[in-house]
């Protein structure tokens, strides 16, 4: 069991450590482009050069703290678009007769496994100015011009929201597979209606898959990096195009590192809700 | 279910699937059309195999392709070893030091923004060349290093979940007849997990094979995967090249899946009757 531990350890936990100490350090014209931390100084003793400016740089300027908030909005208002969809689709999968429930699993698992870019790059040519969109409601006679879906924050959402639905769906289901359905019928003889069943029943029952598959969504979809920069145009921003940005066009891995820290910072507890969630869905799975 | 209600599910059923749907179709379709505009339907010459030679001739696709296929391979199989141990660990043995920051950092990688993963390989790399001189620069290596670390955490939880419907007698029997631990895995519990250990490594692969972000953060010169080399051509518009790529991907991975879902069925029947 050593391996994937010492794995683990050096190739995900070390590299956390650098990313926090490269932060800390001047941009430096050269490669790689920045300063050591530790530095021998004139009289032989070691000195630490902590550096905040980078953090600094990061809060006077208002674009990072715009993309920091609206990358948490997209995340959040998609996630609850994925559940608007995902839950209604994941309940009907858990209710199906047993060999139409594979295949709709099947259905919802098969895009998750074909390439994420290629199904985003499949958006542009539905929703481009002579994209199959609007060609289609423009033979129907519904619209008279071509419609601007493209680049547009509308495209962003369908994007996130499509990419990021059988995420949520999946923990959703394999949640509702495991309820007793028995409890609804008994709240229906003792009287109550089906939708107040549903709400006093099978909602507060299937809590942690939705809290597990909305998480699911939510962490990845802050940091989302492709779907922006295909679909949202050069005004979407985003934390994680902005660090992609910084690193690959201004070559300023201090500034990017120090993007990196505060999207942790803001996503580690996320992170340990989801982990307790899951912990608790397996405790009570057992 | 009343009435009422599942035709409310059906309509979100339906419309689900025709939103996951859609977009797949179309660019099955638009494979086929002949017209350079790639979403304008060119009837006179379409349907025609045109962008199919034109894609199998381009050398900078096949070449980027071939980069990723290494890539995949290794890093799948790489990752199975390490996911194996570490699902097995966690299943198995459920009182070890170190057990929760096992658990924690086998999760974490299943939802950390890929651009923060990317970045902190890449300083690593960085750090170790300067202070060890390995690894010298970067390429196949530290990309494969990459994404064996996060699709290591995939194929933990598949195998972890596998282990936990795993009827522990067998082992126990084979070991009260005298099998050493060593050979219970190799002849009990590796057969009985394959399924498992078999979707794990498909899983890597297709992770690696479609990963656009960590490769472009922990690649080198002159190794460009295939996600890059269509990230750069999608940035630029549409091309009908593109949209054969995704046909001939769908008709793999489809084949593939229900292969393995076959399998898979098979495997458990075998279970379940014996």
């Amino acid at each position: 069991m050593a391996l994937p531990f010492v794995w683990l350890l050096l190739f995900f936990v070390v590299p956390f450590i650098i990313v926090l100490k490269i932060s800390f350090s001047d941009i430096d014209l050269a490669i790689p482009p920045y300063k050591p931390l530790l530095e021998w100084a004139a009289k032989h003793t070691l000195t630490i050069k902590l550096n905040f400016d980078n953090y600094a740089f990061l809060f006077t300027d208002s674009l990072y703290l715009h993309a920091f908030v609206n990358s948490v909005k997209v995340a959040f208002i998609s996630t609850v678009f994925c559940l608007a969809l995902g839950y209604p689709m994941a309940y009907g999968i858990a209710r199906a007769r047993a060999n139409v429930r594979n295949v709709l699993l099947l259905l919802v698992i098969l895009p998750f496994w074909t390439s994420l870019l290629l199904r985003v790059y499949a958006w542009i040519g539905l929703m481009k100015a002579n994209g199959v969109i609007n060609n289609v409601l423009l033979s129907l006679g519904l619209i008279h011009e071509p419609l601007t879906m493209l680049y547009t924050p509308f495209a962003m959402y369908v994007g996130i929201v499509y990419s990021y639905l059988p995420f949520l769906i999946l923990p959703l289901y394999s949640n509702l597979e495991k309820m007793d359905w028995q409890l609804l019928e008994a709240a229906q003889d003792l009287g109550c209606r089906p939708w107040q069943a549903f709400y006093k029943i099978t909602l507060p029952l299937s809590r942690n898959g939705i809290l597990a598959g909305s998480m699911l969504v939510f962490i990845p979809a802050t940091g989302e990096f492709v779907i922006p920069a295909l679909l949202g145009g050069p005004n979407a921003l985003m934390i994680g195009r902005v660090l992609w940005d910084e690193f690959f066009a201004n070559r300023a891995w201090p500034v990017a590192s120090a993007v990196a820290i505060l999207m942790l910072i803001l996503l580690v507890p996320f992170m340990m809700w989801y982990q307790s969630v899951q912990a608790r869905e397996s405790a009570g799975a057992r | 279910m009343n009435q009422r209600m599942s035709y409310f599910i059906l309509a979100c059923m339906s419309l689900g699937l025709a939103f996951l749907y859609i977009p797949i179709l179309s660019m099955i379709v638009f494979s086929f059309n002949a017209s350079k505009l790639v979403t304008v339907w060119d009837s006179a010459h379409s349907p025609t195999l045109k962008w199919y030679f034109s894609l199998l001739n381009n050398e900078e696709i096949l070449d980027a392709a071939w980069i990723s296929a290494k890539v995949a391979v290794i890093n799948a199989s790489g990752a199975v070893i390490l996911g194996t141990l570490a699902g097995f660990g966690l299943a198995r043995f459920h009182q070890f030091r170190g057990r929760f920051t096992l658990n924690a950092m086998t999760t974490a990688p299943l939802v950390m923004p890929e651009v923060i993963t990317g970045l902190s390989l890449l300083l690593l790399f960085v750090a170790m060349e300067q202070l060890i001189g390995w690894p010298a620069g970067r390429g196949i290596t530290t990309m494969t290093i990459g994404h064996m670390t996060f699709s290591m955490a995939y194929v933990t939880v598949i195998v972890n979940s596998r282990m936990a419907t795993f009827d522990t007698a067998l082992e126990e029997a084979a070991m009260d007849l005298g099998a050493r631990p060593v050979k219970v895995f190799f002849v009990i519990t590796l057969p009985i997990i394959f399924p498992a250990i078999l979707s794990g490594w498909l899983l890597a692969f297709t992770l690696s094979w479609d990963d656009l972000v960590i490769s472009s953060f922990t690649s080198g010169p002159g190794t460009s995967t295939l996600p890059m080399v269509v990230f750069s051509k999608v940035r630029l518009g549409v091309s009908p090249e593109i949209n054969v790529l995704a046909t001939l991907t769908i008709t793999v991975v489809t084949a593939a899946i229900i292969g393995v879902n076959w399998f898979v069925a098979r495997a458990n029947k075998l279970d379940a009757a014996a």
